[in-house]
Protein backbone atom coordinates (compact mmCIF):
# COMPACT_ATOMS: atom_id res chain seq x y z
CA UNK A 1 0.00 0.00 0.00
CA UNK A 2 1.31 3.27 -1.41
CA UNK A 3 2.37 6.08 1.56
CA UNK A 4 -0.51 8.64 1.36
CA UNK A 5 -0.39 12.42 3.24
CA UNK A 6 -3.53 11.12 5.21
CA UNK A 7 -1.22 8.16 7.01
CA UNK A 8 1.25 9.76 7.73
CA UNK A 9 -0.28 12.77 9.12
CA UNK A 10 -2.68 10.10 11.44
CA UNK A 11 0.32 8.39 12.36
CA UNK A 12 2.29 11.76 13.84
CA UNK A 13 -1.17 12.52 14.76
CA UNK A 14 -0.97 9.84 17.17
CA UNK A 15 2.42 10.20 18.33
CA UNK A 16 2.67 13.75 18.86
CA UNK A 17 -0.91 15.06 18.97
CA UNK A 18 -1.31 18.62 19.79
CA UNK A 19 2.19 19.25 19.63
CA UNK A 20 2.36 19.17 15.95
CA UNK A 21 -0.20 22.05 14.14
CA UNK A 22 -1.11 24.31 10.84
CA UNK A 23 -1.33 20.62 8.34
CA UNK A 24 -1.22 22.12 5.27
CA UNK A 25 -0.65 20.27 1.76
CA UNK A 26 0.24 22.63 -0.53
CA UNK A 27 1.13 21.42 -4.11
CA UNK A 28 0.20 18.21 -2.56
CA UNK A 29 3.47 18.22 -0.45
CA UNK A 30 2.35 17.32 3.21
CA UNK A 31 3.63 20.50 5.68
CA UNK A 32 3.14 21.36 9.41
CA UNK A 33 4.49 22.97 11.99
CA UNK A 34 5.56 21.01 15.31
CA UNK A 35 7.14 22.58 18.32
CA UNK A 36 10.65 23.69 18.38
CA UNK A 37 11.75 21.16 21.51
CA UNK A 38 10.38 18.03 19.64
CA UNK A 39 11.75 18.70 16.23
CA UNK A 40 14.79 15.61 16.42
CA UNK A 41 11.95 13.31 18.13
CA UNK A 42 9.86 14.26 15.54
CA UNK A 43 12.80 13.36 12.53
CA UNK A 44 13.53 10.15 14.66
CA UNK A 45 10.14 8.94 14.66
CA UNK A 46 9.72 9.83 11.18
CA UNK A 47 12.98 7.74 10.56
CA UNK A 48 12.47 4.50 12.65
CA UNK A 49 9.01 4.32 12.37
CA UNK A 50 8.78 0.89 9.70
CA UNK A 51 5.63 2.02 7.56
CA UNK A 52 6.82 6.09 7.22
CA UNK A 53 10.68 5.43 6.78
CA UNK A 54 11.79 8.44 5.90
CA UNK A 55 15.28 8.21 5.89
CA UNK A 56 16.86 11.09 4.16
CA UNK A 57 16.97 14.44 4.61
CA UNK A 58 16.91 16.61 1.58
CA UNK A 59 17.16 20.15 2.73
CA UNK A 60 17.37 22.29 5.83
CA UNK A 61 17.32 25.75 5.65
CA UNK A 62 15.70 28.97 7.84
CA UNK A 63 13.59 31.77 6.58
CA UNK A 64 13.10 34.94 8.62
CA UNK A 65 9.84 36.40 9.52
CA UNK A 66 10.52 40.07 11.00
CA UNK A 67 6.50 40.54 12.13
CA UNK A 68 6.41 37.48 13.48
CA UNK A 69 7.15 39.11 16.68
CA UNK A 70 8.49 35.63 19.26
CA UNK A 71 8.85 33.64 16.23
CA UNK A 72 10.95 35.37 14.14
CA UNK A 73 13.32 33.01 12.22
CA UNK A 74 11.23 29.68 11.26
CA UNK A 75 14.05 26.53 10.62
CA UNK A 76 12.49 24.41 7.70
CA UNK A 77 13.13 20.55 7.12
CA UNK A 78 12.35 18.81 4.03
CA UNK A 79 12.34 14.81 4.35
CA UNK A 80 11.86 12.07 1.35
CA UNK A 81 10.78 8.52 1.64
CA UNK A 82 13.08 6.97 -0.84
CA UNK A 83 11.04 3.95 -1.49
CA UNK A 84 7.44 5.23 -1.98
CA UNK A 85 9.36 8.52 -3.44
CA UNK A 86 7.04 10.89 -0.77
CA UNK A 87 8.40 14.18 0.74
CA UNK A 88 7.40 15.97 3.26
CA UNK A 89 8.21 19.67 4.70
CA UNK A 90 8.12 20.53 8.97
CA UNK A 91 8.86 24.05 10.60
CA UNK A 92 9.83 25.02 13.42
CA UNK A 93 9.80 28.72 15.27
CA UNK A 94 11.96 30.13 17.27
CA UNK A 95 12.39 33.66 18.77
CA UNK A 96 15.34 35.63 17.04
CA UNK A 97 17.22 36.87 20.57
CA UNK A 98 17.22 33.37 21.23
CA UNK A 99 17.68 31.30 17.93
CA UNK A 100 18.44 27.59 20.10
CA UNK A 101 17.00 24.86 17.85
CA UNK A 102 18.07 21.45 18.33
CA UNK A 103 20.24 19.83 16.24
CA UNK A 104 19.64 17.45 13.64
CA UNK A 105 23.11 16.04 13.04
CA UNK A 106 22.91 13.09 15.80
CA UNK A 107 20.26 11.61 13.41
CA UNK A 108 21.31 13.01 9.65
CA UNK A 109 25.18 13.83 8.95
CA UNK A 110 24.24 15.12 5.92
CA UNK A 111 22.55 18.31 8.35
CA UNK A 112 26.22 19.08 9.63
CA UNK A 113 26.89 21.86 6.77
CA UNK A 114 23.74 22.71 6.11
CA UNK A 115 23.25 23.56 9.40
CA UNK A 116 26.28 25.73 9.63
CA UNK A 117 24.70 27.21 6.41
CA UNK A 118 21.95 28.29 8.39
CA UNK A 119 24.06 29.47 10.97
CA UNK A 120 25.89 30.95 8.85
CA UNK A 121 22.82 33.14 6.81
CA UNK A 122 20.46 33.58 9.98
CA UNK A 123 22.09 32.75 12.99
CA UNK A 124 20.51 29.76 14.16
CA UNK A 125 22.49 28.50 17.04
CA UNK A 126 21.71 24.84 16.71
CA UNK A 127 22.30 22.81 20.37
CA UNK A 128 24.99 20.21 20.30
CA UNK A 129 26.34 20.81 16.68
CA UNK A 130 29.89 19.64 16.73
CA UNK A 131 31.22 22.40 14.71
CA UNK A 132 28.60 25.36 14.31
CA UNK A 133 31.41 28.11 12.57
CA UNK A 134 30.77 29.84 9.40
CA UNK A 135 30.84 28.15 5.95
CA UNK A 136 30.57 30.40 2.91
CA UNK A 137 31.09 33.66 4.64
CA UNK A 138 34.05 35.50 5.48
CA UNK A 139 34.99 34.34 9.67
CA UNK A 140 35.02 38.25 10.72
CA UNK A 141 31.81 38.30 9.20
CA UNK A 142 29.80 39.80 12.72
CA UNK A 143 26.13 40.16 11.26
CA UNK A 144 24.03 37.83 9.54
CA UNK A 145 23.54 38.72 6.08
CA UNK A 146 20.40 36.89 5.31
CA UNK A 147 18.05 38.29 7.80
CA UNK A 148 15.76 40.97 7.21
CA UNK A 149 17.01 43.77 9.11
CA UNK A 150 19.07 45.29 6.97
CA UNK A 151 17.79 48.93 5.76
CA UNK A 152 17.55 49.34 1.32
CA UNK A 153 20.73 50.73 -0.26
CA UNK A 154 21.15 54.41 -0.39
CA UNK A 155 19.12 55.14 -3.65
CA UNK A 156 21.21 58.36 -4.29
CA UNK A 157 24.72 56.58 -4.37
CA UNK A 158 26.37 57.62 -7.04
CA UNK A 159 29.93 55.62 -6.66
CA UNK A 160 28.08 52.89 -8.98
CA UNK A 161 27.04 54.35 -11.98
CA UNK A 162 23.41 52.52 -12.94
CA UNK A 163 24.32 53.45 -16.99
CA UNK A 164 27.18 50.62 -16.94
CA UNK A 165 25.53 48.31 -13.73
CA UNK A 166 22.58 47.75 -15.26
CA UNK A 167 20.86 48.61 -12.40
CA UNK B 1 70.20 25.41 -52.35
CA UNK B 2 68.35 26.15 -49.15
CA UNK B 3 64.50 25.66 -49.73
CA UNK B 4 62.47 28.98 -50.12
CA UNK B 5 59.89 30.06 -47.15
CA UNK B 6 56.80 28.94 -47.73
CA UNK B 7 55.01 29.19 -44.26
CA UNK B 8 55.36 31.67 -41.51
CA UNK B 9 56.91 34.47 -43.48
CA UNK B 10 54.81 37.76 -41.91
CA UNK B 11 56.48 36.67 -38.59
CA UNK B 12 56.71 40.30 -37.13
CA UNK B 13 60.00 41.10 -35.53
CA UNK B 14 60.13 43.44 -32.18
CA UNK B 15 62.19 46.86 -33.30
CA UNK B 16 65.81 47.32 -32.69
CA UNK B 17 65.59 49.63 -29.63
CA UNK B 18 67.94 52.75 -29.78
CA UNK B 19 71.15 52.67 -29.30
CA UNK B 20 74.90 53.17 -31.46
CA UNK B 21 75.68 50.36 -33.67
CA UNK B 22 79.00 49.55 -35.65
CA UNK B 23 80.59 47.25 -37.26
CA UNK B 24 79.65 43.63 -35.51
CA UNK B 25 78.81 45.51 -32.80
CA UNK B 26 75.71 47.52 -30.49
CA UNK B 27 75.62 49.72 -27.47
CA UNK B 28 72.53 50.36 -25.84
CA UNK B 29 71.37 50.97 -22.47
CA UNK B 30 70.81 47.94 -20.30
CA UNK B 31 66.85 48.49 -19.91
CA UNK B 32 65.79 48.95 -23.00
CA UNK B 33 67.06 45.10 -23.89
CA UNK B 34 65.58 43.96 -20.60
CA UNK B 35 62.49 45.85 -21.31
CA UNK B 36 62.25 43.96 -24.51
CA UNK B 37 63.08 40.67 -23.29
CA UNK B 38 60.53 40.87 -20.30
CA UNK B 39 57.94 42.51 -22.84
CA UNK B 40 57.82 39.41 -24.98
CA UNK B 41 57.95 36.76 -22.94
CA UNK B 42 55.13 37.78 -19.97
CA UNK B 43 54.15 34.31 -18.77
CA UNK B 44 50.70 35.00 -17.40
CA UNK B 45 49.19 33.17 -14.15
CA UNK B 46 45.58 33.19 -14.94
CA UNK B 47 43.56 33.40 -11.87
CA UNK B 48 40.06 32.71 -13.21
CA UNK B 49 36.99 32.37 -10.97
CA UNK B 50 33.84 32.98 -13.45
CA UNK B 51 32.41 34.03 -16.98
CA UNK B 52 35.47 36.35 -17.45
CA UNK B 53 37.42 33.27 -17.55
CA UNK B 54 35.68 31.81 -20.03
CA UNK B 55 36.53 34.78 -22.43
CA UNK B 56 40.29 34.60 -21.13
CA UNK B 57 40.00 30.82 -22.40
CA UNK B 58 38.72 31.96 -26.16
CA UNK B 59 41.86 34.34 -26.00
CA UNK B 60 44.82 31.46 -25.01
CA UNK B 61 43.10 29.34 -28.01
CA UNK B 62 44.10 29.52 -31.38
CA UNK B 63 41.48 31.61 -32.71
CA UNK B 64 42.60 34.77 -30.57
CA UNK B 65 45.78 33.04 -29.05
CA UNK B 66 47.87 35.07 -26.38
CA UNK B 67 50.94 33.16 -27.32
CA UNK B 68 51.28 35.90 -30.16
CA UNK B 69 52.08 38.18 -27.52
CA UNK B 70 54.90 35.95 -26.26
CA UNK B 71 52.59 34.32 -23.42
CA UNK B 72 52.63 30.79 -24.63
CA UNK B 73 53.56 29.51 -21.11
CA UNK B 74 50.54 30.08 -18.58
CA UNK B 75 52.38 29.27 -15.72
CA UNK B 76 49.82 27.19 -12.89
CA UNK B 77 52.66 28.27 -10.04
CA UNK B 78 52.92 31.95 -8.82
CA UNK B 79 56.57 31.57 -8.43
CA UNK B 80 57.42 31.52 -12.03
CA UNK B 81 55.09 33.87 -13.18
CA UNK B 82 55.25 37.68 -14.47
CA UNK B 83 51.32 38.60 -14.74
CA UNK B 84 48.72 37.72 -12.76
CA UNK B 85 45.35 38.42 -14.37
CA UNK B 86 42.31 38.02 -12.56
CA UNK B 87 39.33 37.44 -14.18
CA UNK B 88 35.70 37.26 -12.61
CA UNK B 89 34.34 37.71 -9.08
CA UNK B 90 36.37 37.95 -6.10
CA UNK B 91 34.73 37.55 -2.98
CA UNK B 92 35.55 38.72 0.61
CA UNK B 93 36.48 35.38 1.47
CA UNK B 94 39.08 34.45 -1.43
CA UNK B 95 40.80 37.93 -0.88
CA UNK B 96 43.05 36.70 1.03
CA UNK B 97 43.73 33.96 -0.89
CA UNK B 98 44.26 35.98 -4.13
CA UNK B 99 46.93 38.32 -1.99
CA UNK B 100 49.00 35.27 -1.04
CA UNK B 101 48.88 34.37 -4.75
CA UNK B 102 50.59 37.94 -5.02
CA UNK B 103 52.67 37.55 -2.19
CA UNK B 104 53.97 33.86 -3.70
CA UNK B 105 55.05 35.57 -7.22
CA UNK B 106 58.47 36.92 -7.48
CA UNK B 107 59.41 40.52 -8.48
CA UNK B 108 58.92 42.27 -11.26
CA UNK B 109 55.27 41.20 -11.49
CA UNK B 110 52.05 43.03 -12.61
CA UNK B 111 48.52 42.71 -12.11
CA UNK B 112 45.70 42.79 -15.09
CA UNK B 113 41.87 43.00 -13.77
CA UNK B 114 39.84 41.82 -16.69
CA UNK B 115 36.42 42.56 -16.13
CA UNK B 116 33.77 45.02 -14.04
CA UNK B 117 33.91 42.40 -11.37
CA UNK B 118 37.68 42.08 -11.07
CA UNK B 119 37.92 46.02 -11.34
CA UNK B 120 34.75 47.04 -8.91
CA UNK B 121 33.14 44.05 -7.97
CA UNK B 122 30.70 44.83 -10.56
CA UNK B 123 26.79 44.12 -10.72
CA UNK B 124 28.01 42.59 -6.89
CA UNK B 125 27.14 45.25 -5.07
CA UNK B 126 26.72 43.02 -2.11
CA UNK B 127 27.96 41.67 0.99
CA UNK B 128 29.82 38.84 0.05
CA UNK B 129 31.71 40.24 -3.13
CA UNK B 130 34.98 42.35 -2.52
CA UNK B 131 34.61 45.72 -4.57
CA UNK B 132 37.38 45.15 -7.10
CA UNK B 133 40.68 43.44 -6.37
CA UNK B 134 42.55 46.59 -5.67
CA UNK B 135 41.18 46.67 -2.54
CA UNK B 136 43.50 43.88 -1.57
CA UNK B 137 46.80 43.74 -4.31
CA UNK B 138 47.62 46.41 -6.49
CA UNK B 139 46.59 46.90 -10.14
CA UNK B 140 48.38 47.95 -12.98
CA UNK B 141 45.51 47.61 -16.10
CA UNK B 142 42.06 47.08 -15.48
CA UNK B 143 39.79 45.90 -18.35
CA UNK B 144 36.36 46.62 -18.82
CA UNK B 145 33.50 44.47 -19.81
CA UNK B 146 31.03 41.77 -18.40
CA UNK B 147 32.42 39.81 -19.74
CA UNK B 148 35.19 41.84 -21.76
CA UNK B 149 35.52 40.07 -25.28
CA UNK B 150 38.84 38.58 -25.98
CA UNK B 151 39.97 41.60 -27.76
CA UNK B 152 39.65 43.67 -25.06
CA UNK B 153 41.48 41.26 -22.55
CA UNK B 154 44.40 41.11 -25.77
CA UNK B 155 44.32 45.31 -25.38
CA UNK B 156 44.63 44.87 -21.69
CA UNK B 157 47.77 42.77 -22.10
CA UNK B 158 49.16 44.89 -24.49
CA UNK B 159 48.58 48.20 -22.14
CA UNK B 160 50.47 45.39 -19.64
CA UNK B 161 53.05 44.82 -22.46
CA UNK B 162 53.82 48.73 -22.85
CA UNK B 163 54.05 49.43 -19.06
CA UNK B 164 56.68 46.22 -19.08
CA UNK B 165 58.59 47.78 -21.80
CA UNK B 166 58.74 51.22 -20.62
CA UNK B 167 59.33 50.38 -17.15
CA UNK B 168 62.51 51.41 -15.08
CA UNK B 169 65.10 49.16 -13.92
CA UNK B 170 64.78 51.22 -10.86
CA UNK B 171 61.13 51.23 -10.37
CA UNK B 172 60.82 48.08 -7.85
CA UNK B 173 63.27 49.80 -5.47
CA UNK B 174 62.06 53.33 -5.46
CA UNK B 175 60.22 54.64 -2.13
CA UNK B 176 57.15 55.32 -4.34
CA UNK B 177 56.92 51.73 -4.80
CA UNK B 178 57.89 50.64 -1.60
CA UNK B 179 55.39 53.06 -0.36
CA UNK B 180 52.67 51.63 -2.96
CA UNK B 181 53.33 48.23 -1.25
CA UNK B 182 53.23 50.02 2.14
CA UNK B 183 49.76 50.98 1.72
CA UNK B 184 48.63 47.36 1.02
CA UNK B 185 50.66 45.91 4.06
CA UNK B 186 53.10 44.28 1.91
CA UNK B 187 56.56 44.44 2.89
Amino acid sequence: MALTNEIIQQKLTDKFGEQLSYWDQPYGMLTFVAEKDINVKVMQFLYDDAELGFTFLTDLQAVHYPDNKGAELCVVYHLHNLRYNVRIRFKVFTDIAKPDVFTATSLFASANFMERETYDFYGVNFVGHPNLIRILNVDEMDYFPMRKEFPLEDQTRIDKDDDMFGR
Amino acid sequence: MSRPVQYNNTVKFAGIPEGYMGDGFMATSFEKVVGLARKNSIWPLPFATSCCGIEFMATAASHYDIARFGSERMSFSPRQCDLLMVMGTISKKMGPILKQVYLQMAEPRWVLAVGACASSGGIFDTYSVMQGIDQVIPVDVYVPGCPPRPEAILDGFMKIQELVHNESLRRRQSDQYKELLNSYGIQ
